[in-house]
């Protein structure tokens, strides 16, 4: 076990490297004068100079990418100029907000979804799967910003319920049960599509698992019909699930963008943002780098939870 | 493809979508002649104004701009958008994959690279970057939503060509001497065509929100110029006071989506061969039971006792009788054999015992199954399961994809014994090893930790012969135990079974294809053919004066053990499709001592006390 997650540890560097790569690149596209364009209305000529000697701006392409790879490596992810402040440090501050939002949001589609789709398979064409299906259709079609929005007028707004936004209450608050208070909306309404998506999927799981052999194997030596659903065909399905599981974490980070600006969650996703329109392109890049990075780990972790569950999988 | 278009408004949800849509679009599209208010014509004095206040049907915004207008330009724009992106994502990605498919070798492999990398990106991040390098606007919004799904086309598309390059239209056309463009562009071009349009209908749905969510985070579409995501950010800090600004460009993005997703659902399930066929209904935990006739009265044969079986399957409108009026029963210690070729009704017989049968499609519609005199047909789910496994147990064909994958065989071993009794782990453990001994499993303290996988075919077999044998029943049904193994394996396994019926006292009904392991272990046998008995008596009767023609050329076929994978090809002809036969004898048509009197009306079973056959011209007369 522990030699696969090396290798798997391993298989990432390329990852991460292409991933440096790609970002770069797309930061090399911007039109005219690199440290004019990064420092916008910070552009003294001094702070040209400077930027240009720290990150090598005036040199060629790839001595800028190696530079600038170097300088992350060591923990350097530049300083944005609109905080005035190291790019990591303002990113460790608010990555944080961004994973108890995202990682409550995946539990709760991962939970929910994989529930109602053994619910809906079980019940084949009855009443619960076509309700199923229904919510579901309704779920995956509504823009999560848009249902955002509509939680907060009808829950905060109309039966005040729950408080409008952020993530702790300003006087008060910071505890536990206040986080979950202002948790529930955000989470719920950032979950909602990758519900469905891992709903349907896990019906069709589901149903494809319940017609092998080695069911009819689990219900002729007199398994109980709640034990071979729950155990033998959900766990089959798992090897199926736990994939797609993998994708919906990635569309639950980059939904967690939008939820954070309806929410004003102080995450990095509104960071990104805020850092685009005040065109602080140091403050992306290194935003981009680190989230895209921390969910190649993620994706690793769900690469060895795959080969927990499924031992033909050479570890 | 009338037959597909059928399909899809047969699908009543596909048929709302696509009337939906195409309201949409074609609002979209009108909208320059409708007699709209311009949409960006700010009057401060009017703003907020509600819906159905006079001169604005869906009131106004915050800054007085009719809302009905911006709401249908805004439609127009977001789903421009959208489209043109699909357009650059499908024209770019698919290019990439062509080529990469096309081409192969190095190409294919650098270029996968790259989209793999591309595709490790939690995606809107890379969107992100990208307008974050280009700038807000909506321009670059489009280019952003389409650089990110380049990827996802270039990977299907791919794909596809790979499976195409390796044909022979593609090497003719490059050994009549065309150059790669013209191969590409007229020869695997259209063949990719439909896969194109498929992964555009399913993706520009995405697009349009996407691009609506980037114009929300306002980095797309920039004032004055609105489209649908813009007028629901501009809307956001009025949400509390004035929520029907923010709501009518949130229903029109949610309508288009679900009405997208609709379309393409009902798309996508038409062209999915499986759900035509039914083969992704869920098997329930018992057979259908609906019996239609009488239910035969108990009479005293046998510890199982199998009378006037029939099941059939219900597959749309057509009717499979697999399994035609069957009487069988087995007494303790006794072997019965029933052969016959795949589709003779052997296997469906044994699994109807005990509820078995995958249903739908298959329901039991006559006859009964007594088991000491109880009829299981009608027995409750309950009252069957604790029957299962404990007083009548199954051997399967196959065990690789009998056993669950996932357990190890030792949980799988303990899981049957606690099916049935309330016994401590270490208990169930300990009786579980003692089984792997008695099945002959070299080892049995280490191998209860093997998955099915990591077992050869013969130990996976005896391993569920052990769990056939976890709770001591009364009755094993083995189904092809041994088709699968090699002769020398498939002898240990016969005498093993052999040694336990005559050691335990089980009775054991063997469904086999091959007379030479009915020669070894069984004391009477049952000809089956089309779902029906045709011979029926003592194994050395039948061996030695076979009566029915059929029952004769089958055991001419496979004279010794082992040679059963000959599969019978010495018949000519096929077996018949049980779903229309014609009346009399339905092996009529392969038979050489056929008359017409065999095709007039049915044939009973007759004989003496122990042997019966159903023939007109028997090959021996029974006396
Ligand atoms: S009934 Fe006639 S056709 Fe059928 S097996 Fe006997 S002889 Fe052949």
């Amino acid at each position: 076990m522990g030699a696969y997650i090396l290798k798997r540890l391993i298989s990432a560097v390329p990852v991460l490297l292409g991933i440096t790569i790609i970002v770069f690149l797309i930061m090399a596209m911007i039109p005219g004068d690199p440290a004019t364009a990064i420092l916008g209305s910070y552009a003294t000529p001094e702070n040209v100079e400077k930027l240009n000697r720290d990150l090598g701006l005036d040199q060629p392409l790839i001595n800028r990418y190696f530079i600038w790879l170097g300088n992350m490596l060591t923990g350097d992810f530049g300083r944005s100029y609109s905080l005035n402040r190291p790019v990591l440090d303002e990113i460790l501050d608010r990555f944080n907000a961004t994973l108890i939002l995202a990682g409550v949001s995946f539990v709760m589609c991962s939970v929910l979804g994989i529930l109602a789709g053994v619910v809906s398979a079980t019940r084949q064409y009855g009443f619960a799967d076509k309700a199923i299906t229904f919510i579901v259709l309704i779920g995956i079609s509504v823009p999560s910003f848009f249902l955002g929005m509509m939680m907060i007028l009808l829950f905060a707004v109309n039966l005040r319920l729950l408080p409008v936004s952020g993530m702790y209450a300003i006087y008060g608050g910071g505890d536990l049960p206040d986080l979950a208070r202002h948790l529930i909306m955000p989470a719920t309404a950032l979950a909602v599509v990758a519900t469905g998506v891992i709903a349907r999927l896990s019906r069709s799981a589901m149903l494809e698992v319940l017609r092998q052999d080695y069911i009819r194997t689990a219900r002729a030596k007199g398994v109980d019909e709640r034990r071979v659903i729950m155990g033998h065909a959900l766990r089959a399905a798992m090897v199926s699930i736990i994939p797609v599981l993998g994708i919906q974490a990635g569309f639950v980070l980059s939904g967690s963008v939008y939820i954070e600006i309806v929410f004003q969650w102080p995450g990095v996703g509104r960071m990104l943002v805020d850092a685009i329109l005040k065109r602080d392109i140091i403050l992306v890049q290194g935003g981009v780098v680190f989230v895209a990075g921390a969910y190649v780990f993620f994706n690793i972790v769900v690469d060895v939870a795959q080969s927990l569950l499924d031992p033909r999988i050479k570890t | 493809m009338t037959t597909f278009l059928k399909l899809l408004f047969r699908n009543r949800l596909a048929a709302v979508g696509a009337v939906v849509l195409a309201a949409i679009l074609l609002l979209a599209l009108i909208t320059p002649i409708l007699p709209l208010a311009d949409p960006d014509v700010t009057a401060t004095a009017d703003r907020f104004q509600r819906p159905f206040s006079t001169g604005h049907l869906l009131g106004t915004d915050h800054l007085g701009r009719d809302l009905l207008s911006r709401l249908l330009w805004g439609t127009r724009l977001s789903l421009a958008v959208g489209i043109v992106a699909a357009l650059v994502a499908a024209t770019i990605g698919s290019g990439i994959g062509i080529v990469a498919g096309y081409f192969g070798g190095r190409t294919d492999n650098i270029i996968m690279r790259g989209v793999d990398m591309l595709m490790a990106f939690p995606y809107i991040l890379l969107a992100l970057a990208i307008v974050a390098a280009l700038g807000p606007g909506l321009m670059n919004a489009l280019i952003a939503v389409a650089a990110v799904n380049i990827p996802f086309f270039a990977r299907n598309i791919r794909g596809v060509t790979v499976g195409l390059a390796g044909r022979e239209f593609i090497d003719a056309a490059r050994l009549a001497g065309m150059g790669h463009t013209r191969i590409i562009l007229t020869e695997l071009l259209p063949n990719v065509l439909s896969t194109i349009v498929i992964a555009m209908s399913t993706t520009v749905g995405w697009m349009i929100l996407e691009t609506a969510g980037l114009s929300f985070l306002g980095l797309g579409s920039q004032p004055p110029q609105a489209d649908l995501g813009s007028m629901l950010g501009e809307a956001r800090s009025a949400l509390i006071t004035n929520p029907h600004t923010s709501v009518v460009p949130g229903i029109m993005i949610f309508l288009i989506v679900m009405s997208i997703n609709l379309l393409g659902d009902g798309v996508r399930d038409a062209l999915d061969p499986r759900l035509r066929s039914g083969a992704l209904t869920r098997p329930r935990a018992v057979t259908l039971v609906d019996r239609r006739g009488n239910v035969p009265h108990a009479d005293q044969k046998g510890l199982l006792n199998i009378q006037q079986l029939e099941t059939q399957f219900h597959v749309g409108p057509r009717v499979y009788r697999a399994v035609n009026k069957v009487s069988l029963h087995v007494n303790p210690g006794e072997a019965l054999g029933v052969i016959g070729e795949s589709g003779s009704g052997k296997s469906v017989t044994a699994l109807s015992v005990m509820g078995l049968v995958a249903s739908p499609p298959g329901v039991i519609t006559g006859g009964a199954v007594r088991y000491e005199g109880e009829d299981l047909l009608a027995a409750s789910y309950d009252s069957l399961r604790r029957k299962r496994g404990n007083n009548v147990a199954y051997i399967f064909q196959d065990p690789l994809s009998t056993l669950h994958p996932l357990y190890r065989v030792g949980d799988q071993l303990i899981e049957a014994i606690q099916a049935h009794h309330k016994v401590p782990d270490a208990e169930a453990k300990a009786r579980a090893i003692e089984l792997l001994k008695a099945v002959r499993i070299p080892n049995p303290e280490s191998r209860i930790r093997n998955f099915p996988h990591e077992m050869s075919g013969g130990m996976r077999q005896r391993v569920g012969i052990a769990m056939a044998l976890a709770n001591d029943p009364d009755v094993i049904i083995a189904d092809e135990p041994t088709t699968a193994l090699d002769v020398t394996v498939q002898a240990q396994i016969l005498s093993l079974l052999d040694d336990l019926r005559r050691e335990r006292g089980l009775a054991i009904i063997f469904i086999t294809h091959d007379f030479g392991v009915v020669a070894q272990l069984c004391d009477r046998v049952a000809v089956m053919y089309a779902g029906r008995i045709v011979e029926e008596g003592p194994t050395a009767t039948i061996l030695e004066h076979p009566a029915h023609p059929y029952t004769k050329r089958l055991m001419a076929c496979v004279p010794e053990l082992g040679g059963g994978k000959r599969e019978l090809a010495a018949i000519p002809g096929l077996p018949p499709v049980v779903s229309d036969l014609p009346p009399g004898c339905a092996f009529a048509p392969r038979c050489t001592k056929a008359t017409e009197a065999c095709q007039q009306g049915e044939i009973d079973l007759a004989g003496t006390a122990t042997h019966t056959v159903r023939c007109i011209h028997p090959e021996e007369e029974l006396a």
